[in-house]
């Protein structure tokens, strides 16, 4: 998994790209929970995400339940077809703020 | 169309992308839709990070293999998993229910979605646990 993080005002964009399993949660959650817990709007783009496993839909899930806590958002942006199919099986699209 | 083929893999998360690449190369032998396809490499990788994640569970790091075969016989596909990690008790496992939203717990709710039948057998020496994952196909 690589990733890119981009700023625009006061929300911050993680660009995720390859396939997320458990191997790379805890990049991804080095990434993703600082920028939550600083309070800003985070928007997960998974444009370029080919596969993710359940310990990646918990990255999802633990990112937007500290949003909810510091009072902001975590809005997950152009979700791929395989990686949209693994959040419904979920039954996490209306969880989840799909954007 | 009958195949069967079998790779062994370090205990570790650094093992699930080869078990995934693993998985796709025997499926590419099978004629399914592309779907369905992702779906068992899906379940085949969760039954895989279980063995990691909870057989495994508090070993920092190990020199122990897990295998994983992959049968197909009259439409029937069967996926076994062997381990040495800590022994089994099905009736402890339980995936999360799908309203308690938090992270965790969803791997083996997607294993039960996705195949027909899970089962834990004992038979295999060498092995402590052996898991098979049933589907028709």
């Amino acid at each position: 998994m690589t990733y890119k993080v981009t700023e625009e005002g006061n929300i911050s964009t993680v660009f995720l790209n390859g396939e997320i399993d458990m191997d790379v949660t805890d990049k991804a959650k080095e990434v993703i929970m600082p920028l939550v817990e600083s309070g800003k709007e985070v928007h997960i783009n998974l444009k370029d995400v080919s596969y993710m496993d359940s310990s990646g839909i918990s990255v999802l899930i633990e990112s937007h339940q500290k949003a909810l806590e510091k009072n902001t958002k975590v809005v997950v942006k152009e979700v791929s077809k395989s990686v949209l199919k693994v959040i419904m099986m979920a039954k996490l699209e209306q969880i989840l703020n799909l954007g | 169309m009958n195949l069967s083929e079998s790779k062994d893999f370090l205990v570790s998360t650094a093992s699930l992308k080869e078990v995934r690449t693993f998985s796709r190369d025997v499926f590419e032998k099978i004629n399914l839709p592309q779907e369905q396809k992702e779906e068992l490499v899906l379940a085949i990788a969760e039954a895989a990070q279980n063995i990691v994640k909870h057989g495994y569970k508090g070993v920092e790091e190990t020199t122990d293999r897990m295998e994983i075969k992959i049968s197909l016989k009259d439409g029937e596909l069967e996926i076994g998993f062997f381990d040495k990690g800590k022994e089994v008790v099905p009736e402890n496992i339980k995936h999360r229910k799908l309203d308690d939203i938090k992270p965790g717990g969803l791997g083996t709710f997607f294993i039960k979605e996705i195949m027909d039948a899970a089962v834990f057998k004992r038979d295999q020496k060498g092995w402590v646990n052996h898991l098979i994952l049933t589907k028709k196909i």
